[in-house]
């Protein structure tokens, strides 16, 4: 703990500049990411949740698309180490008409902010607007691309419960083909050595996903046998009316998880869900409560630790690249 | 009587002469006389050059037909931000092409005898290279109602498209290629499902790592077996531009086998890129169709190397900066193509996939057959549009040089072979290398 406060805290396990996505992130660079936030979960529970760590820094909220979960899970973090943030949510259709991403990086980048959270739809447009900003950014979640930061909150929601992500038999169930939760959570329990299944009606799973080292299910209760943890996506609602799945009540039928199914789990199986939930349709409500089984409430909690940290690891490399670029210039 | 005006007359001598349609591949000499070629062959100006001729020396450069390509965008009228009859004009003879056809996906739609007589001013007015048009083969390319095929084609439309759309409708398609055969027209196919083209790039894992919409490659040869289908029923003539996957060489291939008159073509990044290439997000490298596997890379060089694939064809389309750099999935796919589509045909050349002869005849002699051009042969009496080129002359892709207004090519960077000294159109020179 005093290492992690203290003012000689290292942050050699993440070198990089931006959190974009967690391809490409080794497991150490992972597992240091998980273990910073682990203090993080201490100090939220105590009663002086406050650090001074980014004093003076200003962290942006620019989101795209609309959050409710994920905007304040981010703004409480940066709030906690005590940067100023601004929040700014931005109706992507007027955006493609007039003022293009480069146009918005240009005019935040006048603003001078340290850490740039975005949120958008289209996949890929976070790192679009990295390369043209000066300060570090965070992915917040680019269309089906990817989620970093839930993924880690999985990761450590996983880790403190069960001790150890590698061997673990995971499944993430549901709408696969547009969830960047599915890709970032694939890449990291893969990259950690859990094993990962994918359950999904073949109109929810994308082409060639085996590719990426997981096998795939269209049986429920085949899919979910032995798994150590249930992992539910959100279905959204205009694609249960017969454009994926052919009605809300079909697809709980043969993909929602209820208790049933979830016999074919290992007995203590937790389940998880990255929220909104859609009670009934993915998930039965009574399970999704459940204080048993559900870790779905641990997960928001852990939302706010690993945000902390990443703010955190961000705004220390960037000043530290700032000042070497200082260094080098004199 | 009064005397003749003097000719104007220019012999190109020391040359490599290359000439496709005949197999003709000699050192020699050629002279031009008023914008046509007057004779050619190894033996021409053995004992120098007249007086009154004016002497170009190609210092052993390879002289062929100057190129034939046949699917550009020019974006004039409408879009003359992103390029112009002028410019594109500038960039088709920098690029060593004579001749070029434009789509009908203009601003107004190229549908109308009006539509294809301002093409045909307007490349008067500029007086840069050959301009050729399709024209619409549905009204406003909104797949539903016939143009008037007939009058475009008396008006000088070459030949048929709704460009970078399909024609979709099977009945539609259907009574086009039935009613263009009246006349022995030509109905050119964007070869695409509609239904499922809906993507951004090619389907498979590459694109469900980027968590991008994918095009399965099946939407191409669905559309072309459906047409050939409509070939066989109607006796139309039918070209398929663009193709990207072996499924769709393998379908024109058989086609070909069975007697049916089709013919296709293929664009320089089909054979030179895969989908890779999008990595990143590359927008530059966003096309449509999408660059596809590896493995349809090497059908689509087999196909040109075999002749199942007639021509070769730039594809040229150019975009601004403000429409690429974009999210990959809202940004506007096409490659500025007109300014590299020599050296990177030549690629097929270099690395001993076809010969010379066999590659210049796709992006000449064939192109100019299919849309029956005079155009793409050196012969007595054909117009004097030449190419200059060294073969091996090698160089490096700057866009920022290109002559088109719109740099949005992926191949910056590139090191290639083959450079352009010299674009002659009707024994007018048009383009020098400095």
């Amino acid at each position: 703990m005093a290492s992690l406060h203290g003012t000689s805290a290292s942050f050699e396990g993440y070198r990089h500049r931006h959190l974009l996505g967690i391809e490409g992130l080794t497991a150490s660079e992972i597992l240091f990411l998980l273990d910073r936030s682990d203090g993080y979960v201490d100090l939220n529970r105590g009663e002086d949740k406050k650090k001074d760590l980014l004093a003076g820094r200003t962290v942006i909220n620019l989101f795209f698309e609309s959050s409710t979960r994920t905007r304040t899970s981010f703004e409480l973090a940066a709030k906690r180490l005590s940067a100023d943030v601004i929040n700014m949510s931005v109706a992507w259709s007027s955006i493609k008409k007039g003022e293009t991403l480069i146009d918005t990086a240009m005019t935040l980048n006048a603003m001078h902010p340290d850490v740039l959270v975005v949120r958008h739809p289209d996949s890929g447009a976070v790192q679009l607007l990295a390369e043209k900003m000066n300060c570090a950014v965070i992915n917040g979640g680019d269309g089906s691309h990817e989620h970093p930061t839930q993924a880690l909150l999985d990761a450590l929601t996983i880790r403190r419960r069960l001790g150890i992500i590698e061997g673990l038999q995971v499944a993430i169930c549901g709408d696969i083909t547009h969830s960047r939760v599915a890709r970032s959570n694939i890449h990291l329990l893969t990259t950690l050595g859990a094993r990962v299944r994918l359950i999904a009606p073949p109109t929810l799973m994308p082409g060639s996903i085996e590719r990426m080292g997981v096998e795939t299910f269209t049986d429920m209760r085949k899919g979910l046998e032995d798994c150590d943890i249930v992992m539910m996506l959100r279905l959204q609602t205009e694609r249960m009316q017969g454009s994926y799945v052919p009605s809300t009540r079909e697809y709980f039928h043969f993909f929602g998880l209820d208790r049933e199914k979830l016999q074919a789990a290992k007995p203590n199986a937790l389940i998880m869900h990255p929220g909104p939930m859609n009670r009934g349709v993915e998930i039965d409500s009574e399970l999704a409560d459940d204080i048993h089984r559900s870790v779905i409430r641990e997960q928001v909690e852990m939302g706010v630790a690993v945000r902390m940290a990443c703010l955190e690891t961000l705004n220390h490399n960037l000043h530290l690249a700032r000042s070497q670029q200082e260094q080098a210039a004199q | 009587m009064t005397a003749l005006p003097p000719k104007h007359r220019t012999a190109y001598v020391n040359a490599r002469l290359l000439d496709p349609a005949s197999g003709l591949d000699v050192p020699g000499a050629l002279l031009a006389e008023d914008g046509k070629i007057a004779d050619l062959g190894p033996d021409l100006f053995k004992d120098g050059v007249p007086e009154g001729v004016q002497r170009v020396d190609c210092a052993g450069a390879c002289l062929a037909p100057g190129l034939v390509d046949m699917r550009v965008q020019i974006r004039e009228p409408g879009e003359e931000h992103k390029e112009t009859m002028d410019s594109a004009g500038r960039a088709a003879a920098a690029g060593g092409v004579t001749s070029m056809v434009g789509l009908p996906n203009t601003d107004p739609v190229i549908d109308d005898v009006a539509g294809v007589e301002f093409i045909a001013r307007r490349a008067r007015e500029v007086k840069r290279v050959k301009v050729y048009t399709y024209a619409a083969v549905t009204r406003n390319l909104e797949g539903r109602e016939l143009t008037e095929m007939g009058l475009l084609a008396e008006s000088g439309a070459v030949a048929f498209t709704d460009g970078v759309k399909a024609v979709e409708n099977a009945q539609v398609m259907r009574r086009a290629l039935a009613y263009a055969r009246t006349f022995g027209h030509l109905i050119v196919q964007h070869p695409e499902e509609p239904s499922l083209a809906g993507g951004a790039m090619n389907g498979g894992e590459m694109a469900t790592r980027l968590g991008l919409p994918g095009i399965p490659k099946l939407a191409e040869v669905m559309m072309i077996e459906r047409d050939l289908r409509l070939v066989e029923m109607t006796g139309g003539r039918y070209h398929v531009a663009h193709i990207s996957t072996a499924e769709s060489v393998e379908a024109i291939r058989r086609a070909k086998a069975r007697g049916l008159d089709v013919t296709c073509d293929t664009a320089p990044h089909y054979f030179a890129l895969n989908e890779i290439a999008v990595a990143d997000y590359r927008t530059f490298a966003k096309v449509s169709p999408p660059l596809r596997g590896e493995d349809d890379r090497q059908a689509i060089l087999e196909g040109v190397a075999d002749g199942t694939i007639d021509a070769i064809a730039s594809d040229h389309s150019p975009h601004d900066v403000e429409s690429k750099r974009l999210p990959f999935a809202i940004a506007e796919p096409g490659i500025v193509g007109l300014e590299t589509l020599l050296p990177l045909s030549l690629q097929l050349y270099h690395s001993g996939k076809a010969g010379l002869l066999d590659l210049l005849a796709c992006l000449t002699v064939r192109p100019a057959g299919i849309l029956d051009l005079r155009a793409g042969r050196l012969a007595k009496g054909a117009p004097a549009d030449l190419l200059v080129f060294h073969p091996e002359r090698a160089w490096k892709i700057e866009p920022d040089n290109f002559a088109s207004k719109s740099k949005n090519s992926p191949f910056e960077g590139l090191p290639v072979q083959g450079r352009v000294c010299r674009t002659v159109v009707d024994g007018r020179a048009l383009f020098e290398a400095a």
